[in-house]
């Protein structure tokens, strides 16, 4: 069963969460029966497939036992090499499951949630290696934090040690009931963004366009548009659904949206749109490439090892999204918008030739906004494919 | 009072602006004068300058978003 695809999802959740809501506002502990409750959701999910379930298991232990080990041998040593190791290995399943189907195999590794565990895992061996993770994780928290079912199939991407603190946390009855009433709000802002505005911006303007459209042109401009519209709505809808369902179970995942067609330019847009994607790969990727290379002065200009980092995060974000043309053309564009943006903000800074003022803020973010859209409408697939 | 002196001036020197000396409590990452590439620099230059390692996602945006808050923070790590 697809989660929050349907309203029978929203039932089962409703009864099986029940029991959490009760000992929530009595104030008492219910981290145990939601694990209970995480197990079931699981098997539900995933009952449709046995393979998936196969997959998603054999994932876990690989995960599990790669990150048990790496903690163990990191209370010994810190070799370069063995990280590197440790981090490939845990990116391994989504490697080899993105590319099985190139090689006309079935996608027996593959499971619905993979990219997105996936950064979990990857998560984990990196901050065991800043040392940020010293003691054991009890195998329960490990696999609660890697399952914890309301964002197992297209995240938020939740952190360890953030995630391990609502374990840890009291929450008392006044606390529980505000979180009760803002998990109740984000479900049913859920409902509107992703099966009100976003199926009717679907339904009823996209699948429209034929009749809508005077010309080849103008149907491509409004597909555009429509589909970036759609696109938010739905993925918004559907974040929310996550953060309401988590905050329920007492867990504030971290937020995903806010509101990115306000952006005032392209870097602003990645602090606000899919934020705990972007903010693992600038915290995990883009971040450590920096700190790496300026460290070993490698590259003395600022701007290329910037730039090169941009590439380097983006590329890989394409790629993440799918190895298809589209998304990688996609991670090209937005390295590209980002690497022209940095020279602009250089340049800017320097001669103070765009100022700062309410009007320029709106033709800003009027700009970034088209910038977007057209960004959206490769990743569909519409300009190459 | 002579480390947070030297933390602000450093602040200074990366996000090439005299207004972090002027204003101790500004906010950083909203005014843009610091982003991720200048987080790293910061990062580097602690580094090697006072021998603190500060891993990357120790910097919380939250808690290190002033010249004042980056160098409280940076004392604890001491």
């Amino acid at each position: 069963m697809t989660p929050y695809g349907s309203f029978s999802f929203f039932i089962i959740i409703a009864f099986l969460l029940a029991p959490a809501v009760i000992l929530g506002l009595k104030g008492k502990k219910f981290h145990s029966y939601n694990i209970f409750a995480t197990v079931i959701a699981l098997a539900i999910i995933f009952s449709s497939s046995f393979s998936e379930s196969v997959a998603l298991i054999a994932f876990t232990i690989w995960q599990v036992l790669l990150i048990k080990a790496y903690i163990a041998y990191r209370k010994k040593a810190n070799s370069g090499t063995v990280f590197c190791l440790a981090v490939i290995f845990s990116i391994l399943p989504l490697t080899i499951s993105k590319l099985l189907p190139y090689f006309n195999q079935s996608n027996w590794v593959g499971f619905l949630g993979i990219s997105y565990l996936t950064f979990k895992g990857t998560q984990l061996i990196m901050e065991t290696r800043d040392g940020l993770i010293k003691k054991d994780i009890s195998i329960i928290r490990l696999l609660y934090f890697i399952l914890f079912f309301p964002t197992i199939s297209s995240g938020p991407i939740d952190r360890f040690r953030r995630f391990d603190k609502y374990m840890e946390a009291e929450i008392t009855q006044e606390q529980y009931k505000l979180l009760l009433y803002d998990g109740i709000n984000k479900i049913f802002r859920g409902f509107l963004y992703k099966f009100i505005i976003g199926y009717s911006i679907n339904h009823y303007f996209i699948a429209n366009l034929g009749f809508i459209s005077q010309s080849s042109f103008q149907d491509h401009l409004l597909y555009m548009y429509g589909y970036s519209m759609y696109l938010f709505f739905d993925f918004a809808g559907y974040s929310n659904f996550a953060i309401g369902v988590s905050y329920i179970m007492g867990v504030k995942s971290p937020e995903n949206f806010n509101s990115p067609f306000i952006s005032r330019n392209i870097k602003d847009f990645w602090n606000r749109w899919h934020m705990s994607l972007s903010f693992w790969f600038r915290d995990y990727v883009y971040m450590r490439f920096i700190f790496w290379i300026t460290k070993k002065k490698w590259i003395k200009n600022r701007n290329s090892i910037s730039n090169l980092g941009y590439i380097l995060l983006f590329l890989l974000m394409g790629v993440w999204h799918g190895l298809e043309i589209q998304y990688i053309a996609y991670g090209i564009y937005h390295a590209l918008l980002m690497v022209l943006y940095n020279s602009f903000e250089r340049f800017n800074k320097k001669h103070k030739w765009w100022p700062q003022n309410k009007f320029t803020h709106v033709i800003a973010i009027i700009i970034t906004f088209h910038f977007v859209c057209f960004g959206f409408y490769i990743f569909a697939g519409q300009l190459i494919k | 009072m002579e480390f947070k002196n030297e933390v602000i001036e450093l602040l200074a020197e990366i996000c090439q602006d005299d207004v972090v000396k002027e204003d101790p409590n500004i906010d950083l990452f909203s005014t843009t004068l610091l982003d991720s590439f200048g987080t790293v620099e910061l990062l580097v230059q602690v580094e090697e300058r006072f021998g603190i390692t500060v891993p990357i996602t120790e910097f919380d945006r939250d808690t290190w978003n002033t010249p004042n808050n980056i160098a409280k923070q940076l004392a604890d790590f001491k």
